[in-house]
């Protein structure tokens, strides 16, 4: 059986299960089919929200990034799972106590205002919005790698697929079809990174092994370290970017993770106050089994590649254009050239590729002299491909390349069919039915919900093909945009008595300045070419604006107690709304409204 | 009768406000603990911590890459027991 039916297969299978799971669960429990969470058990819960949380940016380009980058991309690991502590402590207990079901509910009856509600909700369209963005970037590479044909046309046929998916609907309400779709990616994640670290560690437990010391005894990452060091790359664990912005950056992720709409929902409708408290852990234990893998899938799979350019080292001889054409050890190499994702040229015709740092003159002299030419002749190296290359480029079984694929195709399907929903819930529920026009039909609330779920995917498909990163650097562009917006309003919701008009001044603040700087540096709407500066060279000092989040939020902060200060404070009723979100004492099941 | 019933507001008040005090002392040291090991020990002061050896690399690498993530899971579960004690101690639970 060839590897493309190999894929289809497991592709197949597992659409088959979460749509069968879906038929059996909507079966039993119609009415719950909204309150997906209730009544379920906090573990259960958990691993519904890790799978609805990972997305194509933790599965399919995270470890790509680190790889390439080594130690200064540790970022998206920290920002990532941190930003979880400060949803337990700082949220989510307090908005379960509040029981509505949506964040803009919440920010419009504690802040007392149409207005503000409104605000949230353009901040909740903005963020989700350039998150599909992201979510489209990887949907392309999985689609077309496992259909084998250009990005392009795996992004459209894609886009395609996701707006089934997200049409079918209550794939996303059904708790039991995350847990499975939870199960094949993280089954998908860490089998071939087992694998991996058998082979080169013989530490069967990936985490372990990036510490672990390969077949000479040598350290996995003291070998990785010389060996990139020698091509004049940076030194894989050393600190070479600034660290300034690697905090700030850090700090964008952590609060935006603990701003996303999306998730932030899960916890509005635990049974309890307490259980809200032991969701998120539960959620962060699930998230971690992958998190903890991927520095190590990142470490070995860029040692792997190295390798395989380098077969007897830097000192050696780099691999030759007829090894990669007939050797099967080399042939994932021509099925990613299909996807217009990975490209080589044997410039200098030697028939040899020679992978290195062209960009450092002391190396491009070296190889000068061994006569490997002046020019590094791996030409192009996607970061998204990594993790769905990694099983063929370290000759895995043909069934590991499968299970890959689906595990990459349930983290960014499922993903973009959520945010999808929640756009267009905005938009129909909140937006039209709760304000512009209150008297709407159901069946023009449903058209509503349609056409923003088919406008927000025609942008992201458009905005996918000439995405403005790496999907987790655009899915790091949407946390910034939440870290600015929505975190703060939350907080200061709970934490302080901040009133209605420094409420929405602080929304608005941030949204407007974060936005403003990342289509300076990003283009205007993201169109390409319509930038005025660059993240290399960025407006202000060294932040990028992929970090501007963090900024963003204390501009926000600040705006608002500013503006509370100078105007009338809040009143009475709206006091004790604070006092009671406060308490767990007296919180009844999670109301509609 | 009445101003029983306003001492017992009062009263709830009271522990109210302590209950409250005490949360945001527990969530204080909690993220003092969340930013020590992230941007602490996994960036800012990784070059203090780069003698201390770890598979072929120093703690700070570690911290960084997997070291916070244990710290965070650890965190969240103290805060949820602890919390959920602090709740019955002054009866507010639900």
């Amino acid at each position: 059986m060839d590897q493309f039916t190999i894929n289809l297969l497991f592709v197949g299978a597992s659409f088959a299960l979460y749509i069968g799971i879906a038929i059996w669960a909507r079966a039993g429990s119609t009415s719950e089919f909204y309150a997906a969470g209730r009544g379920v058990h906090p573990v259960t819960n958990g691993m519904a929200t890790a799978a609805d949380w990972m997305s194509a940016a933790s599965f399919i380009s995270m470890a790509g990034l680190i790889a390439f980058t080594g130690y200064d991309n540790s970022t998206f690991l920290m920002g990532w799972t941190g930003g979880y502590v400060l949803l337990a402590l700082l949220l989510a207990p307090y908005l379960r106590k509040f029981g509505k079901y949506t964040v803009s509910e919440f920010i419009g009856d504690r802040f007392y205002s149409p207005t503000a509600r409104v605000v949230a909700v353009i901040c909740l369209i903005v963020a989700s919005t350039t998150y599909v963005i992201g979510q489209m970037t990887g949907v392309g590479v999985a689609f077309g790698r496992f259909l084998e044909v250009s990005n392009t046309t795996g992004l459209l046929i894609g886009a395609c697929v996701v707006f089934a998916y997200a049409v079918f609907g209550g794939m996303k309400g059904v708790t039991y079809t995350q847990v499975a779709q939870y199960c094949v990616l993280i089954m998908a994640y860490t089998i071939p990174a087992v694998f991996i670290s058998l082979q080169l560690t013989g530490n069967p437990i990936p985490g372990l092994g990036l510490f672990g010391s390969v077949e000479s005894g040598e350290p996995l990452l003291q070998k990785l370290d010389q060996i990139v060091a020698e091509l004049g790359f940076n030194e894989y664990t050393a600190h070479h970017g600034d660290t300034f912005n690697m905090v700030l950056f850090t700090l964008s992720l952590m609060i935006g993770t603990a701003g996303l709409p999306h998730v932030i929902m899960r916890f509005f409708t635990v049974p309890r106050v307490a259980d809200a408290r032991w969701s998120a852990g539960w959620t962060l234990v699930f998230i971690a089994l992958l998190y903890l893998t991927a520095p190590a899938v990142g470490a070995m799979a860029r040692l792997n590649i190295t390798e395989q350019f380098w077969p007897n080292g830097a000192s050696g001889e780099p691999v030759s254009t007829e090894t990669i054409a007939s050797d099967p050890a080399y042939d994932w190499m021509a099925t990613w050239q299909q996807t217009g994702l990975l490209g080589w040229e044997d410039k200098n015709g030697d028939g040899r590729i020679a992978y290195f740092n062209d960009r450092d003159a002391e190396t491009v002299a070296m190889m000068e002299a061994a006569g490997w030419g002046s020019e590094n002749e791996l030409t192009n190296f996607n970061r998204d491909i990594l993790v769905l290359a990694n099983p063929e480029i370290a000759n895995l079984p043909g069934w590991v390349i499968g299970l890959v694929a689906a595990g990459g195709l349930a983290a960014a399907l499922s993903t973009a069919a959520g945010l999808l929903l929640a756009i267009s819930s905005a938009v129909s529920h909140d937006l039209m039915k709760g304000q512009l026009t209150p008297n709407i039909s159901e069946k023009g609330e449903l058209l509503s919900a349609r056409i923003a779920m088919a406008v927000a995917i025609a942008v992201a498909t458009y905005l996918g093909l000439n995405p403005p990163g790496f999907a987790a650097q655009t899915v790091a562009l949407a946390f910034g945009l939440a870290a600015a917006s929505i975190f703060p309003a939350l907080m200061m919701g709970i934490f302080t008595k901040v009133n209605n008009k420094g409420a929405v001044a602080g929304m608005l603040a941030g949204l407007i300045v974060t936005l403003l700087y990342i289509f300076l540096h990003k283009g205007w709407f993201f169109i390409p070419d319509t930038n005025s500066f660059t993240d290399a060279d960025p407006l202000l000092g060294t932040v990028k604006s992929t970090s501007f989040g963090a900024i963003g939020a204390m501009i926000n902060f600040a705006v608002a107690f500013t503006v509370s200060k100078m105007t009338a404070a809040i009143p009475k009723e709206i006091e004790e709304l604070v006092e009671s979100v406060r308490v767990p004492r007296g919180a009844g099941a999670a109301q509609d409204h | 009768m009445a101003d029983q019933t306003s001492q017992t507001a009062q009263a709830a008040e009271k522990s109210d406000a302590g209950y409250w005090a005490a949360n945001v002392r527990i969530i204080l040291i909690s993220l003092v603990i969340w930013a020590l090991v992230s941007f602490g020990f996994g960036i800012l002061l990784r070059p203090m911590l780069s003698g201390i050896a770890v598979g072929g690399t120093d703690l700070g690498f570690w911290f960084a890459q997997q070291g916070s993530i244990l710290v965070f899971l650890a965190l969240i579960f103290f805060y949820a027991w602890r919390m959920n004690k602090l709740d019955k101690e002054f009866g507010v639970e639900e």
